[in-house]
């Protein structure tokens, strides 16, 4: 009989991709808009020219809009990891707990007592004091950046800490190790960084629109180029990263690369696909095999990429599932097999000590201790193999996407720039209008960042150790399906007010300066 | 430092800043009080348009504290979070729509083309305001009563059968809402309701410069402070006469004891002192400003507060220490969680502790900046001509 609630699962990951997704929609305009801000401040500080504090009042309140759905949304999140994910919440919340609490400390109420300067400050304190305020805003928005995805980053590749058997959960042994592990802090900057593209293009986009509008022409082109800098640099560092996190993706999580490059059997010298459309293969469907109706290849390009050599080995798919005994891969069989083995030997081990039989714990543990590393794989003992492939069009189209529209960003970021600095931007209304409708397109790219993360990363919540199946909480999956539809019309009620009210203040521009004290 | 600590220390340190988190919380819930009633103390739009601004420069605290009361809980207690969360389901889902919609009310309320409507953010303002504190406060009460749970981590070894390899498994009817039928928890839940809103009476008090406005608030202090006061005494007096979830710190079983609450609060009278005064000191920060009002009225909020913070740090206290369960199971009684078996290694408390020490620091600015713009006292007319206005 299956003893596994696929439905509760689904809804379960439904449910927080959705809730995590509509977070995503207003967290990247606030970590890169408080530097803007910030920025703009700092020059209004300097030069005590009222137009700088003009824009940064604008742009401020605009952050205010969005900076409050994002507060709403984000307290799901936290919560939907006990209420939705206990099991994983007993199993890794000894580790994954801390920053979750070290984010609180440290950076929320950073970010939330000098809001309140930021925005009720501004006849009230000092300038410096309110300049410093506007500053500790936006490290306390990253510093909450840095330690969420300092979490995120463990499940993707766990490391500093030990299996306890005695209390059958994880437990750390390294603080610095999760701090400073590689996917942590790749995936810190890369993640901050493509933030601060998104807001650099909200910003540039808004301000082609007062520029094809006819208004605000010095605040417009004073605001285009402090973000279209902001981004450039943004842009090259997220280039460095990206590469980094493909690295770390091959090293570390190598289904998720190959179902993301859709490299079915692995080869030397592998070439990248820089653009290709998928088709599935109609004899292995059970095997979730695409083939390519077409593609344009980089020649060894994807070996280059995963191992920075022209000619390393990159498994694919298939060496992965069924495994490849030249290249010392074993199958997802063999794993589950070992997996099944650790499972086990826990329970052996747990019942050996409850009955004082010492010899056979010992011989459970070293047993158990062996298998740990496929631990997760034991949960797929007699099942399927194929279940542990991720969704391989949705990773590969993402990531694709996502790479084309950062190079777009990058040539507006250039364009604009250029153009604004030789006093021409004005004219070039085909540039504004593309400006302003890269808004979304920036959006839509930053959440398939994440879609590559982590539908990519499917089935594990934590990588080989636990899978989502074995992760969830035991509810009925109508109380699951309730709350989904629940968030579901609340956020999209909330995000309609948001951009309703967000275009309005556009629409109001930024306010006389005769009003500006 | 904490190295050196024994992994019971911690944990009883790791119970005192988690209960003082939750202390500071119900404080601070003065935000939520103040939100029902907006419209019983603001008669006109610009009436109700300083009270909700009032209130709109303390939320993000309160907010800020939920979040880390349960981010410290996870890292502190992942067993509680894991048991809890994951079976109380519909409980904590309910309190957590009641902040969502919060969060964006104040930003939302009053900007131009705003889809919902001003009434309807003042309406959420509401909600969260009645239902947050009287949902806490509930769950809250289960740290006395019990719930209805089984948690047995040999689960997670069940890889055939016809069961999920899931280590919690919640027994209640409702998922959680079953505790809001019991009338010991609903009368803690209404005894914090009442006094989140006596809280933001004093509060206002505190800040406002208006005199009919004052009147209204001087009235409404009294009608709150009476039920409070009936429902807080019921809660108490209930729970010193009830059995208690008592923990053999030898083997950790877990049997009932008749008047456990009564023998904690005799067998720790440090916590009995700090109950004591910090019900007084509510009681006095409520009272003195009903009898003279014009001399001594506007600091209750001070003393209410203290005094909310040291009562419900105590009642805290009351239920994790002095080997007692703080999270009982009346399905299983070994299911029930206690600050020993359901908290992290020594290892995570003692990394989480030197974090700790950043407390008085956050404390420190917060305060620091909250005068900073808190330097007069508030009428319409301040409100007009802010730059930011919720």
């Amino acid at each position: 009989m299956e003893h596994i609630d696929f439905s509760l699962v689904d809804w379960s990951r439904a449910q927080f991709a959705l809730t995590a997704m509509y977070h995503w929609l207003f967290v990247p305009l606030t970590l890169g808009l408080s530097f803007i801000i910030a920025f703009m401040e700092t020059l209004y500080f300097r030069t005590g020219n009222p137009e700088w504090k003009r824009m940064t009042k604008f742009w401020m309140s605009l952050f205010g809009v969005n900076f409050a759905i994002g507060v709403a949304t984000g307290i799901i999140l936290e919560f939907e990891f006990g209420t939705n994910w206990s099991n994983y919440s007993w199993f890794v919340g000894d580790i994954f707990g801390a920053p979750l609490a070290i984010e609180g400390i440290m950076a929320f109420f950073l970010e939330s007592t000098f809001i309140a300067v930021m925005f009720f400050g501004w006849n009230k304190v000092s300038k410096k004091f309110h300049l410093v305020s506007t500053w500790l805003v936006a490290i306390g928005s990253n510093l909450s950046a840095l330690w969420i995805l300092v979490a995120n980053a463990w499940m993707q590749y766990p490391t500093g800490m030990r299996f306890n058997p005695d209390t059958a959960r994880n437990e750390m042994v390294n603080f610095w190790d999760v701090l400073f592990s590689p996917v942590a802090i790749n995936k810190f900057l890369h993640t901050v960084l493509s933030a601060y593209i998104l807001a650099a293009v909200f910003v540039v986009g808004v301000s082609a629109w007062f520029l094809l509008k006819n208004r605000e022409h010095l605040f417009a082109r004073k605001s285009i180029k402090v973000a279209a800098i902001f981004g450039l640099a943004a842009s090259f560092l997220t280039i460095v990263t990206g590469d980094g996190s493909a690295r770390n993706m091959a090293k570390y999580q190598p289904m998720k690369f190959a179902a993301m490059e859709n490299l079915y059997v692995g080869q030397e010298s592998a070439p990248l696909v820089a653009i290709g459309l998928l088709k599935e293969d109609q004899k292995e469907v059970n095997h979730k095999k695409q083939d390519f109706r077409f593609e344009i290849e980089i020649p060894s390009m994807l070996s280059y990429m995963a191992f920075l050599d022209l000619k390393a080995y990159v498994p694919g798919i298939k060496d992965l599932v069924h495994g490849n005994p030249e290249r010392n891969i074993l199958s997802f069989k063999e794993k589950s097999e070992k997996g099944k083995i650790a499972i086990q030997s826990l329970a052996d081990f747990r019942n050996a000590k409850k009955a004082k039989n010492d010899s056979l714990a010992k011989n459970s543990l070293t047993k158990f201790e062996v298998n740990y590393p496929y631990f997760g794989y034991g949960y797929y003992a007699g099942r399927d193999e194929h279940e542990l492939i991720p969704n391989i069009p949705l990773t590969f189209y993402s990531f694709r996407i996502m790479v084309g529209l950062g190079f777009h960003f990058i040539a507006l970021f250039l364009v604009v720039l250029i153009l604004t600095l030789k006093d021409k931007i004005e004219k070039k209304r085909f540039i504004l209008y593309t400006a302003l409708w890269t808004i979304p397109l920036a959006y839509i790219a930053s959440e398939l960042g994440w879609i590559v993360a982590e539908a990519g990363r499917q089935p594990w919540v934590i990588q080989d150790i636990l899978p989502t199946i074995a992760a969830v909480s035991q509810i009925k999956p109508a109380s699951v399906q309730i709350t989904f539809w629940l968030f579901f019309i609340l956020f999209t009620g909330l995000l309609i007010a948001e951009i309703k009210i967000l275009t309005s203040q556009i629409k109001k521009g930024p306010a006389p300066e005769s009003s500006e004290n | 430092m904490f190295e050196t600590f024994s992994h019971i220390l911690l944990q009883q340190y790791w119970w005192i800043i988690v209960s003082l988190l939750g202390a500071i919380l119900v404080f601070l819930m003065f935000v939520q009080g103040g939100q029902t009633l907006i419209y019983t103390i603001g008669k006109t739009e610009d009436e109700r348009t300083v009270l909700v601004n009032l209130l709109g420069r303390k939320w993000e605290f309160t907010f800020t504290t939920l979040v880390t009361f349960g981010g410290a809980f996870f890292a502190s207690f992942p067993l509680f979070y894991s048991t809890s969360f994951g079976g109380a389901y519909w409980v904590w889902m309910l309190i957590l729509i009641a902040f969502v919609v919060q969060a964006v009310s104040y930003e939302y309320r009053q900007k131009p083309n705003n889809f919902l409507g001003q009434r309807t953010y003042e309406t959420l303002l509401f909600i969260n305001g009645l239902l947050g504190t009287i949902l806490i406060g509930t769950a809250v009460a289960t740290f006395f009563t019990g719930s209805e749970f089984s948690v047995d981590k040999m689960n997670l070894t069940r890889i055939t059968g016809s069961q999920m390899p899931v280590i919690s498994e919640w027994k209640g009817l409702a998922n959680g809402l079953e505790a809001a039928f019991n009338l010991q928890n609903l009368s803690l839940g209404l005894a914090v309701f009442f006094l989140a809103r006596v809280l933001g009476l004093l509060y206002f008090m505190n800040r406002l410069r208006n005199a009919p406005m004052m009147e209204r608030v001087r009235k409404q202090l009294l009608y709150n402070a009476i039920p409070f006061v009936v429902f807080f005494l019921t809660f108490v007096i209930w729970l010193m006469l009830s059995s208690g979830f008592a923990v053999d710190p030898a083997t950790g079983i877990v049997s009932m004891e008749t008047f456990k609450y009564f023998h904690n609060l005799i067998a720790m009278p440090v916590v009995a002192i700090l109950l004591l005064l910090g019900v007084a000191m509510v009681l006095v920060g409520i009272i003195r400003p009903l009898t003279c009002f014009v001399k001594c009225g506007t600091k209750g909020i001070w003393l209410s507060g203290t005094g909310t913070i040291l009562t419900v740090f105590s009642l805290f206290l009351l239920a994790g220490f002095n080997n007692t369960a703080y999270y009982p199971s009346t399905f299983d009684l070994q299911s029930s969680l206690t600050i020993q078996n359901s908290s992290s290694s020594h290892y995570t408390l003692t990394a989480m502790s030197y974090v700790s020490l950043m407390v008085p620091f956050v404390i420190a600015y917060i305060w620091y900046a909250w005068r900073s713009i808190d330097i007069k006292k508030i009428d319409i007319e301040e409100i007009k001509t802010e730059s930011h206005v919720y």
